[in-house]
């Protein structure tokens, strides 16, 4: 029931209408020159890139399994059932640790703000909910950005390559990388060429489980080390308890001789 | 009183005005001001000396209260008090460095309402705030026994095995936990330093630095303060760092030739350089120092082997929180001179807190050594707790 983006950079004229409206939608500051911008950034969510001619737009891809919400100490990302990966400014500390796990590099900081935030497309979460497309996908003029649900884009997608396989590279970014993500990508050119990390260096492992391996252990670690630590602890002050016994009666027997070596423990010379 | 300006005091104080400048910038101007961090360099200095490196080089205090309360290390005695010291003031100015680095230190409360479990950091931190909890309570009888106040030391002797267990069961925890919070980044991270083994290499170089820090703090306190100098201990603890060094070592051969990697870490490249910096003076250096007797036994020796040991590892973390991520990034990161003096403010007070503490607290009480067996006699069992057995009397 998941919703997702297809994004067919083939069909892309580069009108750069989608990261207007996506200013629009998140109240950010569009003009000529963020137009010209071409970077994202904090009052960038998207951005549309242009090589020799062929256009690839960037935003976050929604991941199913996101490392921004793993990661996130205070869970200020998370997952919706409709598909946005959203974020809680409320609850967010500012420790950047989504910014370094993202294997896509979305989240982007105010670094001049004295109360910073972190910003990345948000995928319209209002908007979805309200099951209306996102603001991109319904101002793009030709369709090449295309919301619905990810299942039927996937089918769409794989026609798309069937019916015309010299347009299209044989894949869909974003089918599998990562566990799979809400934003798929058709294109005729390498997508990795505009920044787009390979598929093969990103994988198809879900990013939390690289974490998620270690962290499962330590509910069973917990006892266990306690008990060695304290089993380590008991051991080794029950041995000096036996020690300090004996030397005690040793001690007692050789009180008349008016030796005072008592309680000086077997390893404990000063 | 009259102060005498020192060239270190001088030192100090121009650092701590510099450190002063740039927190004022921090905190007025924001961390794009007072910082070169960017969006794809978002972990900096800040993260990768005052977080990564300051932890380890706060490991002492376990290693020490672990060997001595668990192991039985009586020697090592006289070396817990500055230990679980320099183990609290480093966790205390981790903190400091943390409220500096975090983008919204005023809610790092919500640490503690909005949970999640997942999250490697959260971990870490929950660690992080108990341990330092549980090292205050290690450090407390020191200001008590100062104070005369002799019951709450009695209350806390009660709980002091609990207090030893839980304290290393945390650093277990979070120090491996710094080294886990890498583990998401696969795709980013260097291979020379990205592998499955992180949590294992950051335990095992925590324990590495622990010891060797305890060499150099008490070399340097026996000249700062003008304290004799415990061979013996020194010894003692120079031949465990051996045996660490070696362990780390083996670790580090046997991860880098199970994943295949013996044949790109002697090419060399950009990375190869840092790299084969931090081994020589995490490995090479101070192991071969350490292989002869004469350098075990010597003060200079040891003190000069721990120094290195310690570059070499903080080589190590700077290497994997800044080096590892520069070809991914496809530029360098150096940090502003402003997030240096910053680091260096809080390395200073550091070395002034340690400074006050000897001289206002019991943190080696010295003259007592001559009467301690005697005094352990009588105190019975209490005497297996030496932090505390002085405690009081």
């Amino acid at each position: 029931m998941s919703k997702a983006l297809l994004y067919d950079a083939t069909m892309c004229i580069g009108c750069k209408q989608c990261e207007g409206a996506c200013a629009q939608q998140n109240k950010l500051p569009y003009d000529d020159k963020v137009a010209a911008e071409s970077v994202q950034s904090e009052h960038k969510y998207t951005v549309v890139l242009t090589r020799d001619d062929k256009f690839m737009r960037r935003l976050c891809m929604h991941c199913e399994h996101p490392a921004c919400a793993s990661v996130c100490p205070v869970g200020a990302f998370h997952k919706t059932a409709e598909g946005p990966v959203v974020y809680d400014v409320w609850k967010c500390i500012g420790c950047r640790y989504c910014m370094v796990a993202c294997a896509f590099n979305q989240p982007k900081y105010e670094w001049q703000s004295l109360n910073p935030r972190v910003r990345k497309c948000i995928m319209c979460p209002d908007r979805v909910l309200a099951g209306k497309p996102t603001a991109c996908a319904e101002i793009c003029p030709t369709g090449a950005t295309k919301f619905g649900e990810r299942d039927d884009l996937i089918k769409e997608a794989q026609d798309r390559i069937r019916q015309s396989p010299s347009t299209y590279l044989p894949r869909i970014y974003g089918l599998n990388e990562v566990g799979g993500t809400s934003v798929l990508i058709l294109s005729s050119v390498n997508v990795e060429d505009y920044g787009y990390p390979a598929s093969a260096r990103v994988g198809t492992t879900p990013m939390p489980e690289y974490t998620g391996r270690v962290m499962e252990r330590i509910p069973d670690f917990i006892p266990v080390w306690t008990l060695v630590l304290g089993g380590i602890y008991w051991v080794s002050h029950r041995r000096e308890e036996v020690a300090e016994a004996e030397a005690a009666e040793k001690n007692g027997s050789a009180r008349s001789e008016g030796t005072n070596s008592g309680a000086t423990k077997s390893g404990g010379t000063k | 009183m009259k102060i005498k300006l020192t060239f270190w005091k001088i030192v100090f104080l121009v650092i701590m005005a510099l450190g002063l400048y740039s927190t004022v910038i921090r905190y007025f101007y924001g961390l794009g001001a007072v910082s070169n961090m960017t969006d794809q360099f978002p972990w900096g200095l800040w993260i990768g000396f005052d977080c990564l490196c300051g932890v380890m080089l706060a490991a002492g205090g376990f290693c020490i209260v672990g060997a001595v309360y668990l192991f039985n290390v009586e020697r090592l005695h006289s070396v817990v008090r500055p230990a679980v010291l320099t183990a609290f003031l480093g966790y205390l100015l981790f903190i400091v460095g943390l409220l500096f680095d975090l983008g919204r230190p005023w809610y790092i409360w919500h640490q503690m309402i909005y949970m999640n479990p997942h999250s490697v950091m959260f971990e870490v931190g929950m660690c992080v705030m108990a341990y330092t909890t549980v090292l205050f309570f290690e450090f407390l009888p020191n200001v008590l026994e100062r104070l005369h106040l002799h019951a709450p030391i009695k209350w806390i002797r009660r709980v002091y095995p609990v207090l030893i267990v839980l304290g290393i069961l945390l650093s277990t925890l979070h120090q491996s936990s710094l080294g886990s919070l890498y583990l998401i980044m696969p795709s980013k991270l260097h291979p020379f330093w990205y592998t499955p083994a992180l949590p294992f290499l950051f335990f095992g170089s925590a324990i590495a630095v622990g010891l060797a820090m305890t060499i150099f703090e008490s070399t340097q306190s026996a000249k700062a303060f003008g304290r004799h100098l415990e061979l013996p201990v020194l010894v003692e603890l120079g031949g465990a760092l051996l045996v660490a060094l070696w362990v780390n070592a083996l670790l580090r051969f046997e991860d880098y030739f199970h994943r295949g990697m013996l044949g790109q870490i002697v090419k060399p490249s950009y990375e190869a350089y840092f790299l084969w910096l931090e081994l020589a003076l995490a490995f090479v250096i101070p192991i071969t120092m350490l292989s002869f007797k004469k350098v075990r036994l010597s003060p200079q020796g040891l003190y000069l082997a721990s120094i290195f040991t310690v570059l070499g590892f903080i080589t190590n973390r700077l290497n994997i929180a800044l080096t590892g991520f520069e070809t991914y990034v496809g530029h360098h990161y150096v940090p502003k001179w402003t997030e240096f003096s910053v680091t260096l403010m809080i390395i200073a007070m550091g070395f002034a807190l340690f400074g006050v503490a000897v001289k206002y607290l019991p943190i080696y009480p010295e003259e007592k050594h001559a009467v301690e067996p005697r005094l352990r006699s009588e105190l019975g069992p209490v005497a297996v707790t030496p932090v505390l057995g002085h405690a009081g009397d």
